[in-house]
Parts: structure tokens; C-alpha cells; sequence
């Protein structure tokens, strides 16, 4: 994996529970990658006639929206990243989120993921850069930015306030638009509540999106927010960006632990566990490198 | 359309270069490139005994004008690429050149010493301190004439005043006063003061999340002081009158195409995006390129262009792989001839294109060293879309998108161009029978 092999040194100085989390999600991204490809390539060699134009289309919008929320995320650079760049794939999203929303699609995405059953929560760890002179400026607590169903799980996984803190700025949605660094550091994996009742308004997934974005622009600057409060922490968790879930149901299928922290994840992964929905869909690391060096350009 | 000859292919031993700028008269030419370093190149001397090298250009000066910086706010690398030059009109002896990277601009004073001053009392020619008592005679240094020195100095550094990458600096026709632009604000600097900048243009939105927009480029008007035009990521131009108020958030003119409904996809924000955006000289047009086009604009007119010539239209069936390899981002630049008549911009492949606006005929050349020798003609180009290629034809799918001309410029008054060609610098001349 070219990428991952380059994250350490982006990383340096980081724990490795961290730089975990990083490859953790990477991964994720491009097995969706994958998997949509290698589900195409199933049905179109059984079932070419009776494709039709509107599925084609609606692949072919799901894999540009894919592609366009990793190069949002992947940017394991030193260097700030081009905010144009940003700005534009940024508003393809929205563009092909609203489409998504109107169509439907997006409803039925997040209605999948909530006949699933409570047994398929993910644990989650929601890793975002330091914030020192946040830190100094505000002075007040900041939230955690680790979720976890129960203190013990938060307590495996926050190891440092200093690394894992959260500055709040004005309106729910900024909560995670007020962090300083470059955003392309932050890792955002998804939380999925043990009520699973936060996912399953399909209109919120659209808040899931503005997370997104404002988690991309507001790392252009240093925004001094009050501490927030506990209705923008309702909000942070609530809003998750719902394809997040279909990736996940299909990937693979991890029985969440208290006891486990993103370390474990990244090797539970690599182990054994098969998917539960789709067969054909595995997480085959050559694979998966492959993508990685088309997407990289290498 | 001229006969294009090529008068010399100079090879830069330096990274990438990021901008090519003729100075107003043309006699010196800069490129700036990402390990941050300027090249100035001067225009010989025509001279008798050797009448076929016409002015060609030799390096005049080299300086290290931004070396990489560490934000240690954001723990973020301030790259020292050079994202452009801007020459000052000549006033004295010395030229004066901006440069900029990412946050911080640069005067520079290049200047020449041909003579140096000897027979000091107190020092001898080596710099040795003489000893004072062995000093039994006083003399008057004299200034004796010495190999020609091109010295490059720091004037001015205007530094923390961009919170966002700088895309553009433009320097206002009353020489006195320049603007540097970064993705949601323009500031208006006096070339004198470094401490203070006046901030003219914010599109910044309250809450960063609802940013859809960026200013992409600005650029001063050739005659009038007051004027000047911004350039956004969705196709739009501002034109903005400093007269009518301090903060120039509200615009005079708003130069935008309607869009094609039956070109839309979801590429079409991207490729409307503008990347550069010029002046004419004479300041009646303006000049703006996209990913697939570049446009001409009548400053009194502003529901549409008045022209529209396609650089590569033949890539719109590609934009999807375009964007996937991040080519669909590349920030192409445009630029006039002396006179407005002819128009140029780059493409893939080491292509160039230019578009003569009277004959509306169009060219494509190419910028390497495979295919062009010294003085040799250049041969036009061409790109085969589908169906047969003829010989000498390219296709689409072999084009190379990693050699990309980004920068180009053209001679103020002659037809001479610089094309910059990933590390390499091309310098081409018209023919002359």
C-alpha cells in the first residue's frame, strides 16, 4: 500500500493508535472502492441486457461520489492542500448529494442500514489533530472528540486530551469545523450509536455532509469558539455521512468490544472476517494496494 | 499566422517552473519555479558581426528569492514555490521585480555593478586592515571598472497578510500601489510600506462551511488605477471600482456565461472554474481561461463572452479520468500579444495553442526538444479525436498529461514567447527572412 506506506512519515510523532486509525479508514475507502467496482463487474458479466441506463447512471454517480469524498480525506501531506481543489470537489459532493436526496437513493441507503440489526455496530474513534494554541487561547475544556458507548471504552481509547481535542465554534455542524489543522490529518471513522435511532432519518444524512465539508474548510483557519455544548455533541453524533454504513455492511463485519480500541480494529480487519451481506466483496490487500497506486498515480 | 522559429531551447536546471513574466519592455524575462528561485534572463544586444543571433536571451541573474517556511501554528510547510512575478516599470538603473509564494511577497532590486572602488587608506585591496602607522600618504579611491556583477537584493518584504494561499499579484498603473490576492481576499499594498495592507475584496463566509467559492485570480486594469477584476472557482468575473468604496465586496460589473444545459454534468463547476484572467493591453477586453476554453470578454458587455475558442475540447469526453488524476484541478494561464490580436494558452502533452482573433484561425504547437531543433520551424500539431489518424496525428488516448503547459508569456511589443515546459524553459521567435 504506497499510501499507507507514506502516512508514517506525515505522521511522525503521532502514536500509532493514531496512525492505525489513519490506514483504518483509508482502508475503508478504498474496499468501497473496490467493492462497487467488483460488484459491477459481477452483474455485468450475468445480467448486460437488462442494465439499464438509470442503474448505470446511479453506479457510475456513487462511484464519482466515492471518489470524491477520498480525495477529500486523503491528503497525508505536509503542505496545506489547495483550497480550490477543495472547494470544487467539495461542491460536487453537495451537487451529487442533493441529486442523491432528491431521487430517493440517499432515503434508501440510510433505511439499509437501519433494518440492520444492533449487532452491527461499529466502534468507532473519531481522531482529530491537536488544537494547542486553541488549548491556550480558549483556556475552557474542550470536548472529547473520542465516542464510545460507555466510559470505559472512551477511557481505552482517549489517551491524550492534549492529541484528541475539539475546539467549538459557533452552530453544531462547525463542531467540527473549528479544528486548526490541516484537515487532511483528521480521520473521521463513523459512530453508530447503540439506540441506532441516530441513523435513521435519511434527511440527517445531509448534516452527515456539512460535517464533512465543514471539517474540510474549517481546518483553513483558526477559529476561537466557545466551548460547546451538549445539543452540538447531540448533533456531532447524529450526523454522519450514511454511506458510511453502506461501506461498512458490506465490508465486513466486526463485533464491536468495549475493550476495542482502533489498533484492533485495523487488525481485525486483516484477519479473518468475512462479509456478511456480499460475497463477492472481500477485502484482499494486493487488491486493495492495487487501487490504492490508480488512486495515488503512482 | 507567423512562421515560428526556434531561436534557442534553454534547458533550466532548476525544479518545475511555476511563472514566466517579460518585463514591460521585454528586454528581461523571469521565471520563478517551486525550489523558489528566480531566473532573469536578458536580451542581447542585437549586433552586426553575428545578425542571426537576434536578441537571444542569456541568464542575467540568479537569486534565491523564498526558501521553505514552517507554520507553526498550523505545523504546516509554506512551500517556496514561486507562484508569480510581477515587474515594476523602469525608473532608474536598477529593475524591480514582486515575487511571491504562498504568503508572503517580494521586492526585489536587481541591479548592475561594473566598477568598484579601489586605493582605500585604511584597508588595502585584499580587505586587510593596514596598519595605520605604516600610512604616510592619503589617497582618493578611485572607481576602477571591473567585470559586470548582477546583484539581487531584498527591498520590501510584505509577509502576514494572508491567512489563504496568494494566487496573484497585480501592480496598479499608478506604480505606487499593488494588490496581492489569496483564495477569499485581495489586499492593496503601497510598495513602500510593509507593515499595513488594506484589505479590498473578502468572500469569506461567516461559517467556513458554507464556502462554495474561491477567487481564483485578479489583476489591476492596464489604464485605470481605480479598476480591477477577480476571478472565482464558478466562473465568474468581478470588475470593481476602488472609487465606491473602501471594501470592494460589492462589484461594478459581473461578467458571467450563462451555463449549456445540454453540456451539464457534474463536472461542469469544475471545468467553468476560471484560472487565469488578463487584461488586454488597450483594456477594452478581458481575457479568461477554463479548463476547455479561454474566452474573450468586451468590458461593456457583460450577459457573455464575445469569443469563445476551444483549447481541447476533445478532452470533455474524458473529464471523469481528468478529474480522477487531479488533472481536471490544473490551473492553465492565457496571454495577449503586443498588439490583442493573437491570443495563447497551454495544454497536455507539451501542446500550446495560440488563436489569432482576426483571422480566426487557430494553432497547436508543441515544446519539446524531440521535436524541434535550433532555428528549426516549429510544425503545427494536431489531435485526432476518433476514427483514423492520419500519420503525424496524435491520438486523445496517447497524449501525456503529465507534461502540462501551465505558463506561457508573450513579448510586450515583438513576437517573441516563453513557454514553460515542466523544467524546461522554450524561447521562440518569429521569423525573420
Amino acid at each position: 500500500m504506497s499510501l499507507l506506506c507514506q502516512a508514517p512519515t506525515a505522521l511522525v510523532g503521532w502514536p500509532p493508535w493514531l496512525e492505525a486509525s489513519v490506514q483504518h479508514a483509508s482502508q475503508f475507502w478504498m474496499a468501497n472502492m473496490y467493492s462497487k467496482g467488483t460488484k459491477r463487474k459481477f452483474s455485468d458479466s450475468v445480467d448486460v441486457a437488462t442494465d439499464n441506463k438509470a442503474v448505470l447512471y446511479s453506479r457510475q454517480r456513487q462511484s464519482l461520489l466515492d471518489m470524491s469524498l477520498i480525495k477529500l480525506q486523503l491528503c497525508h501531506m505536509l503542505v496545506e492542500p489547495n483550497m480550490c481543489r477543495s472547494v470544487l470537489i467539495a461542491n460536487t459532493v453537495r451537487h451529487i448529494q442533493e441529486e442523491m436526496t432528491h431521487d430517493g437513493s440517499w432515503q434508501l441507503v440510510t433505511e439499509a442500514f437501519s433494518g440492520s440489526g444492533p449487532s452491527d455496530h461499529l466502534v468507532a474513534t473519531e481522531v482529530l489533530c491537536r488544537s494547542s494554541v486553541l488549548e491556550q487561547q480558549d483556556g475552557g475544556p474542550k470536548l472529547y472528540s473520542v465516542m464510545g458507548y460507555d466510559s470505559c471504552h472512551e477511557e481505552e481509547v482517549v489517551t491524550d486530551e492534549g492529541l484528541c481535542s475539539v475546539a467549538v465554534g459557533d452552530g453544531a455542524p462547525a463542531l467540527l469545523g473549528t479544528i486548526d489543522h490541516c484537515w487532511d490529518r483528521a480521520v473521521e471513522d463513523r459512530v453508530i450509536k447503540d439506540s441506532g435511532s441516530e441513523v435513521k432519518d435519511g434527511t440527517r444524512s445531509w448534516e452527515g455532509a456539512k460535517t464533512v465539508m465543514g471539517q474540510v474548510f474549517g481546518t483553513f483557519e483558526i477559529k476561537n469558539g466557545a466551548p460547546g455544548s451538549d445539543p452540538a455533541l447531540e448533533e456531532l453524533f447524529s450526523a454522519v455521512d450514511a454511506s458510511y454504513y453502506d461501506l461498512d455492511t458490506i465490508l465486513t463485519d466486526i463485533q464491536s468490544t468495549p475493550k476495542m480500541g482502533p489498533y484492533n480494529l485495523l487488525d481485525s480487519m486483516t484477519s479473518s472476517h468475512g462479509p456478511t451481506s456480499n460475497s463477492s466483496c472481500r477485502t484482499d490487500l494486493n487488491e486493495l494496494d492495487h487501487i490504492m497506486e490508480i488512486i495515488v498515480g503512482s | 499566422m507567423h512562421l515560428l522559429e526556434e531561436d534557442q531551447g534553454r534547458c533550466v536546471k532548476a525544479d518545475i517552473i511555476s511563472t514566466v513574466e517579460f518585463n514591460p519592455t521585454g528586454e528581461l524575462l523571469a521565471t520563478g519555479d517551486k525550489g523558489g528561485r528566480v531566473v532573469v534572463f536578458q536580451r542581447e544586444q542585437e549586433s552586426k558581426n553575428q545578425p542571426h543571433r537576434r536578441g537571444e536571451y542569456n541568464v542575467y541573474s540568479t537569486f534565491q528569492s523564498h526558501e521553505p517556511e514552517f507554520d507553526y501554528l498550523k505545523s504546516l510547510e509554506i512551500e517556496e514555490k514561486i507562484n508569480k512575478i510581477r515587474w515594476l516599470p523602469q525608473q532608474n538603473a536598477a529593475y524591480f521585480l514582486l515575487s511571491t509564494n504562498d504568503k508572503t511577497v517580494k521586492l526585489w532590486k536587481i541591479s548592475e555593478r561594473d566598477k568598484r572602488p579601489e586605493g582605500y587608506n585604511l584597508k588595502d585591496e585584499d580587505g586587510r586592515i593596514r596598519d595605520p602607522t605604516t600610512i604616510t600618504a592619503l589617497r582618493v579611491p578611485v572607481l576602477q571598472p571591473m567585470d559586470l556583477m548582477v546583484e539581487a537584493t531584498p527591498r520590501r518584504v510584505f509577509s502576514n497578510a494572508h491567512t489563504y494561499h496568494i494566487n496573484s499579484i497585480s501592480v496598479s498603473n499608478d506604480y505606487e500601489t499593488y494588490m496581492s490576492t489569496d483564495d477569499l481576499r485581495i489586499n492593496l499594498w503601497n510598495l513602500e510600506i510593509t507593515n499595513q495592507s488594506f484589505n479590498i475584496v473578502d468572500i469569506k463566509p461567516a461559517n467556513m462551511e458554507e464556502l462554495t467559492e474561491v477567487i481564483t485570480a485578479a489583476e489591476f486594469h492596464p489604464n485605470q488605477c481605480n479598476t480591477f477584476i477577480y476571478s472565482s472557482s464558478k466562473g465568474s468575473i468581478r470588475l470593481c471600482d476602488m472609487r465606491a468604496s473602501a471594501l470592494c465586496d460589492n462589484h461594478s460589473k459581473f461578467f458571467e456565461e450563462p451555463e449549456d444545459p445540454s453540456n451539464r454534468s457534474f463536472f461542469s463547476e469544475i471545468i467553468s472554474s476560471i484560472s487565469d484572467v488578463k487584461f488586454s493591453h488597450s483594456g477594452r477586453y478581458l481575457m479568461t481561461r477554463d479548463y476547455l476554453t479561454v474566452k474573450v470578454w468586451d468590458l461593456n458587455m457583460e450577459s457573455k463572452p464575445l469569443e469563445t475558442y476551444q483549447v481541447h475540447d476533445y478532452l470533455r469526453s474524458k473529464l471523469c479520468s481528468l478529474y480522477e488524476n487531479d488533472c481536471i484541478f490544473d490551473k492553465f494561464e492565457c496571454v495577449w500579444n503586443g498588439s490583442d490580436s493573437v491570443i495563447m494558452t497551454g495544454s497536455y502533452n507539451n501542446f500550446f495553442r495560440m488563436f489569432d482573433r482576426n483571422t480566426k484561425r487557430d494553432v497547436t504547437l508543441e515544446a519539446s526538444r524531440e521535436n524541434s531543433k535550433p532555428r528549426a520551424i516549429l510544425k503545427p500539431r494536431k489531435v485526432c479525436v476518433g476514427g483514423k489518424r492520419r500519420k503525424d496525428e496524435i491520438s486523445v488516448d496517447s497524449l501525456d498529461f503529465s507534461k502540462k503547459i501551465l505558463h506561457t508569456a508573450w513579448h510586450p511589443s515583438e513576437n517573441i514567447i516563453a513557454v514553460a515546459a515542466t523544467n524546461n524553459l522554450y524561447i521562440f521567435q518569429d521569423k525573420v527572412n
